[in-house]
């Protein structure tokens, strides 16, 4: 007999096995941003399975965003990201428990919005906010996985607690990035939203190779993508 | 001595990815970047043979110099 459950997850094959896909539906994992990365962040892991997605974002959708988020559309124009969120993670999957959270994320918040999570995905568009969320990431032994990005280029990290990538990547003064001049267009959330959610998988699976301690940089314009180890 | 510089993302616009440079004992990491015709405060990640290194750090023979710069959108 085949449960409907299982029919929704049949294609998933022998990449995330029955067993594997428990552990999906037990994790607790924390999207902070509902915009460009955050869109296809949520659209992922909601379809992979994840039983708790809490998702925060204070922002509301404007025509500016419709070139990429994938939340976005013109009825929702004025409505606030994460509760735009929570409805279309529902309308994939009911069995979801999804927590929208209609706030920025702050230094004052954070440890609240994220003390219930096991991974917390960085899908934000701040620098100095950033800094914040990998710095209560450490202190309470989250899962931190980094993502940003600036026209066709991406990183991607994924830092544990005492990790060496938390001192390098975030030792920055800027606030904003090569994104003010570039803009962000369509594939380039998608693409770096695909790595995180990847690590996401495997780091609540344990399998195959993680991002630890190294970091991804992508350049889609001329089709370099290179690992870049970092030194203990 | 010699020592390689690697530039990331904007960075490699109208610049070798990589490149072998001759430098004077004693240079710094910001003296290479001026090289470059790269603002210094445009670097947002610095790395010397893998390690997260500043601005004012100096350079040794056969040292990897890997520059990013801010990618902060989302």
């Amino acid at each position: 007999m085949t449960s409907r459950r299982s029919a929704r997850y049949m294609r998933n094959g022998d990449c995330i096995t029955e067993d594997e896909q428990q552990l999906l539906s037990r994790a607790r994992v924390c999207v902070l941003g509902c915009g460009g990365l955050g869109g296809y962040i949520i659209e992922m892991l909601a379809r992979a399975g994840f039983g708790y997605l809490k998702v925060v974002d204070g922002d509301v959708f404007d025509e500016s965003n419709l070139n990429r988020q994938i939340l976005s559309n013109p009825d929702n124009l004025g409505r606030n990201k994460a509760l735009a969120a929570g409805l279309h993670v529902q309308a994939i999957n009911s069995e979801i428990n999804c927590v929208p959270i209609p706030e920025y994320i702050s230094a004052d918040n954070v440890q609240a919005h994220i003390g219930d999570c096991d991974i917390v995905m960085d899908a934000l568009d701040d620098m100095a906010v950033r800094k914040i969320v990998a710095g209560a990431c450490q202190e309470m032994g989250k899962v931190y996985i980094y993502g940003a990005i600036a026209g066709w280029y991406g990183q991607v990290a994924t830092i544990h607690s005492g990790d060496v990538t938390y001192p390098l990547l975030f030792d920055y003064h800027q606030r904003r990035g090569e994104e003010v001049r570039l803009g962000n267009p369509s594939f380039t959330p998608a693409v770096v939203a695909g790595i995180e959610v990847s690590e996401c998988v495997k780091t609540i699976l344990n399998k195959g190779k993680s991002l630890r301690n190294s970091m991804i940089s992508i350049d889609l314009l001329n089709n370099e993508v290179e690992t870049i180890k970092i030194e203990v | 001595m010699k020592i390689t510089v690697r530039l990331f993302a904007t960075f490699r616009e109208n610049r070798e990815k990589e490149s072998t440079i001759e430098t004077a004992p004693g240079t710094k990491v910001e003296d290479v970047v001026r090289t470059f015709n790269i603002p210094p405060e445009d670097v947002a990640i610095i790395m010397i043979n893998g390690r997260g290194k500043t601005l004012k750090d100096v350079l040794s023979e056969g040292d990897v110099l890997a520059l990013f710069p801010p990618v902060g959108g989302g």
